[in-house]
């Protein structure tokens, strides 16, 4: 679609007072919308006099880099970054895995209650986390798993589970059932079939699913919060809390830190801004 | 035709990762929730059966006041309902009539959607600020020293300034569904009404939010049901207090778990959470069917 067409008559007619007042107001709202961020990533550059009132909201005038080395370096954020990445990683690999084979299962392999499967994994979707906070505490305590990677990883996959499936079973849907055929009559069996013909095909999906997994867990803060709480395995939002709480009087480096938290999210958007908003949209209308 | 056995083993074996996860995860917590809230139990011990005794001390006892916590969350949903969706919904028409900027309005109105609650929560902290906040700088230069104030540790303004991010933040995620919705009516039924003489009221009115329903509901869904488990933000910015004027649900279930070892009491208000969410998605549905009928 190109936009000129779209453009085109707007520009023909003549500019109302109204429209200007609904231009305004959306121009407000989107000040509003990215002012938090604009502030954190400048603040993160100043230093102290600047921040407490020489220059308040403007871009920094000296450029501190030294914020973000200081919230490397004494606020433990490279470990807890790549704790962060190790926890979204392995919940992304089982999420997609159990999530594509799942959804293989119940829409191309046939057998009776294959729908009531469906329907069942879709129940997922409305449980929130107060759910099993109780249970998953202290059955993880039981097995001496709190505190431990799997003490996330196993509770953030199960919970994309459900939009994973959704996702899936909407991708899935768009490779041709004469692949399978095909490969059947060449003796793949399904096995064969899904390793052969739906799994690399399933790529788009893998895209999809993955972001929105990723997001989840980047920036989970329940679970992350009462699971762990050993210093060295803390995930990114429960470590630049407890950032916050040291450093309440040097907002710089604090500011480095929420901002090497946030940069990953707001680099995958840049690219992936439509991919993100579909998997949005896909959650909410079918769910 | 017949299928042979190691078909329905195959079966079997692609659905048990899903199945373990989800069953070991959600299915099987949500019964040990149902039975630990019967429980007195201080997570050391093997918990005692004392039937609805916690449900009955939830609603009576002063100091965990439940019903505080309540107010504020259905506060919170109302204002989510009836003041973030509508203009949530004033953003996806304006944004759906293609203005100059449509796809730049659309990602930045999202992007807060995307952003660590932590980062948000520490962020509005410092906007909160009362020495060197933006907001007290802000009021300070308009001349309006009187209205400065220490938001987040006032009592009479902490619930106030807490919603605000929570409301902030979820504006964009309901504008993206309402707007993805919009673009969905068939141009036709756009068209025809224009040709007979619709303003563009009228037609956001009488075609546009019809239409949408469904995403309408979906959204008055996620308003009432997030504001009821509402917890990151609260957490972040005041964790409940000052002295307990922002407690939700949620903050109560976790200081009552890990704070006071009360984990019969803390399943309670899990269950509870989970039967008010359910009932009022029930009642919701409710009224738009009934809407639907007339």
């Amino acid at each position: 679609m190109s936009k000129k067409a779209y453009s085109a008559p707007d520009a023909k007619q003549p500019v109302s007072a109204g429209k200007i007042a609904v231009y305004v107001i959306l121009i407000l709202w989107a000040l509003i919308s990215i002012f938090p961020v604009y502030w954190m990533l400048t603040f993160s550059l100043k230093n102290n006099n600047e921040i407490f009132g020489e220059n308040v909201i403007g871009l920094p005038k000296y450029w501190v880099w030294e914020n973000y080395t200081r919230a490397m370096n004494t606020g433990n954020m490279p470990l807890y970054f790549l704790n962060s990445v190790i926890v979204a990683v392995s919940t992304i690999v089982i999420t997609l895995l159990a999530a594509v084979m799942a959804t293989y299962a119940i829409t191309r392999l046939d057998w009776k209650g294959r729908k009531s499967m469906n329907k069942f994994f879709m129940l997922g979707l409305t449980i929130p986390i107060h759910a099993s906070i109780v249970p998953l505490y202290t059955t993880l305590a039981k097995l001496k798993m709190l505190n431990s990677y799997f003490a996330l990883i196993i509770p953030y996959s199960a919970f994309s589970l459900a939009m994973g499936i959704l996702i899936s079973i909407g991708f899935m849907g768009d490779i041709p059932y004469d692949l399978d055929e095909a490969c059947f009559l060449d003796g793949c069996g399904v096995w064969g079939t899904f390793c052969r013909v739906i799994a690399p095909l399933m790529m788009p999906a893998v895209a999809t699913v993955g972001i929105y997994t990723f997001l989840q867990c980047w920036n989970e803060l329940m679970f992350a919060n009462v699971f762990i709480s050993k210093d060295s395995l803390k995930t990114l939002p429960v470590g630049v809390q407890a950032l916050s709480g040291q450093y309440t009087t040097d907002w710089g480096p604090i500011g480095a830190a929420l901002s090497i938290a946030t940069i990953p999210t707001l680099l995958v958007y840049v690219f992936l801004s439509k991919q993100i908003q579909d998997s949005f949209i896909a959650g909410a209308v079918k769910g | 035709m017949k299928r042979p056995f190691s078909y329905k083993l195959n079966i079997f074996l692609f659905l048990l990762p899903a199945l373990i996860l989800f069953v070991g995860v959600l299915i099987a917590p949500i019964i040990m929730s149902g039975y630990y809230s019967l429980t007195e139990w201080n997570g050391l011990t093997t918990p005692q059966f004392i039937g609805l005794a916690n449900y009955q001390e939830l609603f009576t006892s002063k100091s965990i006041n439940i019903m505080r916590a309540l107010k504020n969350a259905m506060l919170l949903a109302l204002l989510s309902t009836f003041i973030q969706l509508p203009f949530a919904l004033w953003l996806a028409l304006k944004l759906s009539k293609k203005p100059r900027g449509e796809r730049v309005f659309l990602s930045v109105y999202f992007m807060p959607v995307l952003i660590s609650t932590v980062v948000i929560g520490q962020l509005w902290i410092k906007i909160y600020n009362p020495d060197y906040g933006v907001l007290n700088l802000l009021l300070r230069n308009l001349g309006l020293d009187n209205w400065t104030n220490i938001w987040l540790g006032d009592k009479k303004t902490a619930l106030w300034a807490a919603f605000v991010p929570i409301l902030w933040q979820y504006v964009g995620y309901h504008m993206l569904l309402m707007y993805a919705g919009i673009k969905g009516v068939p141009p036709e039924l756009n068209e025809a009404a224009m040709i007979d003489g619709c303003t563009e009221g009228q037609v956001n009115r009488f075609i546009i939010i019809p239409y949408i329903k469904p995403i309408l509901r979906v959204s008055v869904i996620f308003a009432v049901t997030g504001s009821l488990k509402s917890f990151d933000l609260i957490y972040v910015l005041t964790n409940g207090g000052p002295n307990h004027a922002t407690e939700v649900p949620s903050t109560l279930m976790i200081n009552l778990l890990f704070l006071r070892n009360r984990y019969g009491m803390g399943s309670t208000i899990a269950v509870m959470l989970i039967i008010l969410c359910f009932v009022f998605a029930i009642l919701i549905n409710m009224v738009f069917k009934e809407e639907k009928g007339r």
